[in-house]
């Protein structure tokens, strides 16, 4: 009762502070306090770097008077002595949705895809909601905030996570007593962005990631075609772009390669973002310092997997354990590489875990103080409130913590947590400490009672002699209860005393077995004991470190240790496939160096060479599939019916496994084209997999400029429930290429004269078509659709440069001749949807027989490690030679992809893109041995087999590691594999 | 509506105007025939150079190097003759075009329909099934799919007029998918994309366990209710019928095997396999054949050997298990790819005779027709090929001549009359 009384004096003195004075009062009447509050001779941290001893902190109004050595305390003062005490400031979550309820996503089923937008006097798409205010549905959370609070956090920012943009955020001091007036600090703040689409709204677009971003910078460009008074009509969202401009921009990219891609788009259009990661940044930690943006950073490590079921066990790949494995690094790295970050709560189950997840990275590694400053002074400077936040400094908000010791060190307990002046106790600061050995005599007999463990909350055992008696201890306030049962006789005791403020012996009531009540006293005996310290250390869920395995290039199964180097070679005696008018040479030597074809002859002298003896080998130039969906993040944008401004390049995934699949089949450059989802698909990457390297260095230096066109069923939706997509029919298929073809000839007229023109990534892209800056790889079946292209094209006078699939090719071999486009196709499929009735495995060789340019591609990760025996097929179907077959996945797609003066044959001066295969490379009994790519070697046999029993070392290893971790009682989670990627041009996303 | 209803009956009428595609059937064998010189590739792993074949009224009657000819010689110097390639497990004639519903007979709604019979399903006139002769493939399981117990299936020869004229053994075996521990999780209502463990795997045995118990209990009983999906059942349990189980993981494999034996199923045939290799043991022990899937697949793990799926049954065939390849999983008209296939195998180290009986002789002696199909031998059927080269290799397979019961089959297809047609009209433009 005192208590509450005690409370409600405290809240109404505190209301009295910030209570504005114009407000009327009629609960009673108004009065003011303009009392101090002093904490003195305390060990105080005015920010992580500065710290004072034997220091004062002065409060006022929820703000720092003063902080330091020699302050001057007024009279009227409630001074509270902190000596042997810390204080810190408390810590800022930059990033949550405290308060803030996130939408819930639209039922609906697998309805029809809808392409509009769902709202008028806004952007065209939903996903874009800068005007959205997290105020607007902002509910302080008391529950979070206590919450929070625990885990020492006094000032979160939050807002509404949904969409593309999502509007402004709130910044709010974690303070429950006083009303929205005092403890929000900004009902505006800064602006937050996404990858992720908005659940409330049923708009298609955008599908994919590389959509995502085409439509960020889409508007970004349009906000500045808008505030320069462009636009005749309103648009709210582009109108609260452009008002925010210059506030924090907030991007939650989600892991280390999407970090990049928002670096990229901030770059690109000045915005300086402060991204959001995903926990494996110190896979990449170098790249991330190179984008100089802040982070901030989850950390949510993983737990380990339950791997007590092998069957189970076995499902689990590398990569996974690995991330158990090494996350709890990740804030180690990235300080060390001297990467700005603070952390959050986000990500986490609930914000309890927090302090242990923390203590996880410190144990692995994480300086403490560079701990306290992520929490502190990094996320205030993030949020460019470091005036008022993040440290203790005269004028800032008096947010801070009062904790036993050092903070992050073992036994430290935060006793209070305040919020704008405001005191929130966590645990008791002025409770005795009464650990130590007692004797305990009650109902004339005695036992031996050791209270042992934290000060605020001790635990106690009780014995006589070696026999312990289960008991039930609590401390509270200045209370004890014991309750416990004598071993012997079977009956309970229950006490119940108060303890005297210094400490020592204590006494009380007893209620005896019979009932009746009684006295008791426990008499100190001295300190408690060490061996149930011991034992109290066991107790102590210590984060357990295990070894730190090394990481790989890319970091799954099967990556490389280091990275390969390049490497000067003599191949003797091979079987040279050239490609070139040589044809096949016998017994011939080729010299590589410096990662270019040097020389092709016989007895040529090795030099500084390693010579790899080819005798009875082929050597032949690398296979180049022209049609490849492996390495990708997605491959279509079917949000519309043209996605001309998405690319490839956006999304290149160098850590497809199937990369190096594809290197173990010869494969060395691949075309990753954008599917077949809509007329006019996305621009290409042309990469060369180089396994191991990063998404950049796998796509060609210059490389040329591509774009996936489609025709056919996919892009009439034939086969799926959607029916309000134009177009439905081949003919309006030929329509839309027009009318986007007018409308991008008059843009880049528009753009040619000089005047001001709106900037459109899409017309852009289709006017670099029109100007042969680009080049249009189709996919197509029947041969009406094939020729109605061409004709398109010569309407608008440039030429198809490659139609892929092309089934019905062989139909119209000699139309493709005319207009100069070559074929790309299936060796032999055929049969799996209607338009591909008449595609015929001879296709190849009669497109060839007309003097089209033929090649043989993949469109699935399967089948293109095996692109040498599709080759082989045109031999059975139709007849082609050995050597114009061989063409067909090597030097014909380099000429269709416009690399052939750089790849496709042997020949001196081309890159050294070379395979050794055991056998006659389109014999089905053929493996390839070696796979280099500029004089490096990425795929080698031998070195096959040495990390197949890496793998399977390593993989032992770490599943002891998780059984251990398990059986220290660590939380564990059930197996789980991520679902493979595999690719086709229908594939959505 | 009305545009859609008018696509449909387009649909309707270009397919069933073109399902007439098939060539026509040949005559049954009229005299005898002697294949002369060629180098004969058994199907039993032995191979004749220079060996004379000899067939009468659709069967081999003198196979080897001193064998007389008989009636009409085809000299074959340098050729290869081989028996007709097999295709376990297929829905080939089930389904045409696979986007095209109205053409898809092959998945029947239903958990458990074992008396769901392919074989008055099969379209004899498939123009898929047509485009197999070409490349050897002259006989096939019809086979349902989907479900626990899909069905029962029926094996069938390739040239045919209608599917009574297919025939070659009728309702041979029921076909089970075994429910997997471990698989992707069902995103639609919330869980992760990525796979994890089947909580109701125990439970969706166990209704497997029921049925089968159920049937056995049916057929201790006279027999005489009429429930023709238990009817079908019991050929199970005499040995009539096999039992083709499809399971692809450890677990599943050994709880599979175990189940139907203890359930008294005596023929047992495991499809798929992924991961037989690991209990190699205990399929010899049980004396279980494998249907693997076929080499051209991608690893299911991201950790397995890029070589998996290309050395998978050779692994098992090492281990000592009767082994044939099929390739239920890929779309029909890849099936024509079986003898490239086993010559995937090759390339992994087996011998050549010997990964030909894998799409031969032992997919006979599985599927249970070996005493007259799957190796050329004296009384088989003569259902051979004759190849300009060795025909696991791309390079190689080019038929000249294919026989089906004797029958001198048409090797001409929907395809290759395309192909005639175009190179026709442009040779005709003087190109």
């Amino acid at each position: 009762m005192k208590q509450i009384r005690l409370l409600a004096l405290a809240l109404l003195a505190t209301s009295m502070l910030t209570a504005q004075d114009y407000f009327p009062k009629n609960d009673g009447v108004k009065e003011t306090n303009s009392n101090f509050h002093a904490f003195t001779n305390a060990t105080l941290f005015i920010t992580p770097s500065q710290k004072v001893t034997n220091a004062t902190l002065l409060i006022k109004d929820g703000k720092v008077v003063e902080a330091g050595k020699n302050v001057s305390i007024p009279k009227n003062t409630v001074v509270e002595d902190l000596a042997g005490k810390f204080i810190y400031p408390s810590f800022i979550d930059p990033y949550t949705n405290f308060g803030v309820e996130k939408p819930k996503r639209q039922g609906g089923g697998r309805r029809s895809p809808e392409y509009h937008a769902s709202r008028e006097g806004f952007y065209w798409n939903d996903h874009i909601m800068p005007e959205t205010a997290a105020i607007d549905s902002f509910k302080y959370d008391n529950k979070t905030a206590g919450e929070m609070r625990k885990q020492g956090f006094g000032v979160v920012n939050t807002h509404m996570m949904n969409g593309i943009a999502r509007g402004s955020g709130v910044l709010v001091a974690l303070n429950d007593n006083d009303g929205e007036a005092t403890r929000v600090l900004d009902d505006n703040f800064g602006q937050f962005y996404s990858f992720s689409k908005s659940v409330t709204s049923r708009q298609s677009y955008p599908g994919s990631l590389m959509g995502a971003m085409a439509l960020l910078r889409q508007v970004y460009e349009d906000a500045d075609w808008y505030s320069k008074g462009n636009i005749p009509t309103k648009d709210r969202s582009l109108e609260a772009l452009i008002s925010k401009k210059g506030k924090v921009s907030f991007f939650e990219a989600g892991d280390k390669t999407n970090n990049l891609r928002a670096d990229k788009i901030g770059d690109a259009y000045g915005v300086n973002y402060v991204i959001i990661g995903g926990g494996d940044e110190y896979e990449m930690a170098q790249q991330m310092k190179a984008t100089n943006a802040s982070f901030i950073i989850p950390i949510n490590f993983t737990d380990a997997f339950d791997v007590s079921d092998p069957y189970l066990a076995d499902y689990i790949s590398l990569e996974d354990m690995r991330a158990w494995n090494q996350e709890p690094t990740n804030p180690k790295v990235l300080s060390d590489n001297g990467v700005p970050f603070a952390l959050t709560t986000y990500k986490l189950e609930k914000p309890s875990e927090f302090s242990s997840k923390l203590e996880k990275a410190i144990a692995y590694g994480f300086n403490k103080t560079k701990a306290l400053e992520a929490l502190t002074t990094v996320p205030a400077r993030l949020l460019n409130m470091s005036d008022k936040i993040g440290g203790l400094n005269k004028g800032m908000y008096a947010n801070f913590l009062i904790t036993s010791g050092e903070l992050f060190e073992d036994g430290t307990t935060i006793y209070e947590n305040w919020v704008q002046g405001n005191k929130n106790v966590l645990a008791s600061k002025d409770q005795t400490d009464i650990r130590g050995e007692y004797t305990l005599a009650i109902g004339g007999k005695t036992y031996d009672l050791n209270i042992t463990g934290d000060v605020s909350k001790p635990k106690a055992s009780v014995k006589v002699d070696t026999l312990e008696y289960k008991n039930d201890f609590k401390y509270q306030e200045n209370w004890v209860t014991l309750s416990f049962t004598d071993e012997e006789t079977k009956e309970i005791f229950r006490t119940t005393g108060i303890i005297p403020t210094q400490g020592g012996n204590f006494s009380g009531k007893a209620v005896l077995p019979s009932g009746l009540s009684s006295q008791f006293t426990a008499t100190k005996k001295g300190k408690s004991s060490n061996v149930s310290e011991e034992k109290e250390e066991e107790d102590k869920k210590e984060p357990k470190v295990y070894e730190v395995l090394p990481m790989t290039y890319p970091n799954i199964g099967y990556g490389n240790a280091v990275q390969p180097q390049q490497q000067d070679m003599l191949f003797k005696n091979a079987t040279v496939w050239t490609g070139e008018n040589e044809g096949v040479l016998q017994q011939t030597d080729v010299l590589i160096k410096n990662g270019k074809i040097n020389k092709i002859g016989k007895d040529l002298n090795a030099g500084s060479a390693k010579v790899i003896d080819a005798t009875g080998k082929h050597l032949t130039a690398g296979v180049i599939d022209e049609h490849s969906h492996i390495a990708a993040l997605s491959i279509n944008e079917g949000g519309q019916n043209s996605s001309a401004e998405v690319t490839i390049e956006d999304v290149v995934d160098p850590e497809d496994v199937n990369i190096y699949r594809n290197l173990a089949g010869g494969v060395t450059s691949i075309q990753i084209l954008h599917g077949s989802a809509n007329p006019i698909g996305g621009r290409s990457a042309i990469i060369k997999l180089k396994w191991g390297e990063d998404a950049d260095g796998l796509i060609y230096d210059n490389s040329p400029k591509f774009i996936k066109f489609a025709l056919g069923e996919n892009v009439k939706q034939s086969n799926w429930e959607s029916y309000s997509r134009f177009p439905q029919t081949r003919m309006g298929v030929e329509q839309l290429f027009v009318n986007y073809f007018n409308r991008a000839k008059e843009y880049d007229s528009a753009k040619k004269s000089g005047r001001p023109y709106r900037k459109d990534a899409e017309m852009e892209t289709l006017a670099e078509i029109l100007n042969g800056e680009r080049f249009i790889s189709c996919h197509s079946y029947v041969q009406s659709e094939i020729n109605m292209l061409m004709k398109v094209a010569e309407k608008f006078d440039f030429k198809v440069n490659t139609f892929t699939h092309i089934l019905e090719g062989y139909k119209v071999a000699d139309k493709m001749a005319e207009h100069g486009v070559g074929g790309s196709t299936f060796s032999d499929w055929w049969a799996y949807k209607y338009e591909v009735n008449d595609a015929i495995p001879y296709n190849a060789a009669i497109m060839a027989s007309q003097g089209v340019t033929v090649a043989i591609n993949s469109d699935d990760g399967e089948m293109s490690r095996r692109l040498n025996q599709e080759a082989a097929k045109t031999i059975k179907y139709g007849g082609m030679s050995e050597e114009e077959a061989w063409k067909t996945v090597t030097i014909n797609p380099a000429k269709l992809l416009h690399i052939d003066d750089r790849v496709g044959s042997i020949k001196v001066g081309k890159d050294a893109d070379v395979v050794l295969w055991s056998d006659h490379p389109m014999s089905i009994y053929a493996k390839a041995e070696k796979t280099i790519i500029e004089g490096k070697t990425f795929f080698d046999l031998d070195t096959d087999k040495q990390k197949r029993a890496a793998i399977a070392a390593e993989r032992n290893q770490l599943m002891k590691m998780m059984a251990a971790d398990k059986d220290g009682g660590g939380k564990t989670k059930k197996p789980s594999r991520k679902a493979p990627k595999h690719f086709h041009c229908d594939t959505e996303m | 509506m009305k545009n859609i209803k008018l696509i449909c009956s387009i649909m309707l009428t270009v397919i069933t105007a073109t399902a007439f595609g098939q060539q026509t059937p040949a005559p049954s064998q009229q005299g005898a025939m002697t294949i002369k010189g060629a180098t004969a590739h058994v199907g039993d792993g032995t191979v004749i150079e220079n060996a004379t074949i000899v067939f009468e009224n659709g069967k081999i009657t003198a196979i080897g190097t001193n064998a007389a000819s008989k009636g009409t010689v085809i000299n074959a110097n340098g050729k290869h003759v081989y028996p007709g390639i097999i295709a376990p497990a297929t829905s080939l004639g089930l389904i045409e075009v696979e986007a095209v519903r109205a053409s898809n007979d092959r998945d029947e709604i239903g958990d458990m329909i074992p008396n769901i019979r392919s074989l008055i399903a099969y379209n004899a006139e498939s123009k898929v099934v047509e485009s197999m002769r070409p490349n050897g493939v002259l006989i096939g399981q019809a086979t349902p799919q989907g479900g626990t117990i899909s069905g029962t299936s029926s094996i069938v020869q390739f040239d045919a007029w209608n599917w009574e004229d297919a025939a070659v053994k009728v309702d041979d075996g029921i076909h089970m998918n075994w429910p997997r521990s471990f698989r992707r999780g069902r995103w639609w209502i919330g869980e992760p994309r990525g796979f994890q463990p089947n909580k109701k795997y125990t439970e969706e045995v166990d209704a497997v366990k029921v049925y089968l118990a159920q049937a056995k209990a049916f057929g201790n009983g006279n027999g005489q209710s009429a429930n023709e999906a238990m009817k079908a059942m019991q050929g199970l349990y005499n040995g009539d019928k096999r039992l083709y189980v499809y399971a692809d993981g450890e677990k599943e494999i050994v709880d599979a095997i175990t189940t139907a034996q203890e359930a008294g199923v005596t023929k047992i045939v495991l499809v798929g396999g992924y991961e037989a290799y690991k209990v190699i043991p205990f399929l010899k022990r049980n004396n279980v054949p494998v249907l693997v899937q076929h080499t051209h697949n991608l690893p299911n793990k991201a950790d397995d050997d890029y070589d998996l799926p290309y050395k998978l049954p050779k692994l098992l065939a090492d281990g000592g298990l009767m082994v044939a390849l099929q390739n239920s999983s890929a779309s029909n008209f890849q099936t024509r790819n079986l003898p490239f296939y086993a010559g995937q195998l090759v390339g992994q180290g087996m011998d050549k005779e010997k990964a030909l009986q894998l799409i031969t002789g032992n997919t006979a002696e599985i599927l249970g027709i070996g005493d007259s199909y799957g190796t050329l031998t004296v009384g088989k059927s003569a259902t051979l090929f004759i190849s300009e080269g060795d025909a696991l290799d791309m390079r190689g397979n080019q038929l000249s001549k294919a026989f089906i019961d004797g029958r001198d089959i048409s090797l001409e297809t929907h395809q290759t009359e395309l192909w005639k047609r175009y190179m026709g009209k442009y040779e005709g433009q003087g190109k």
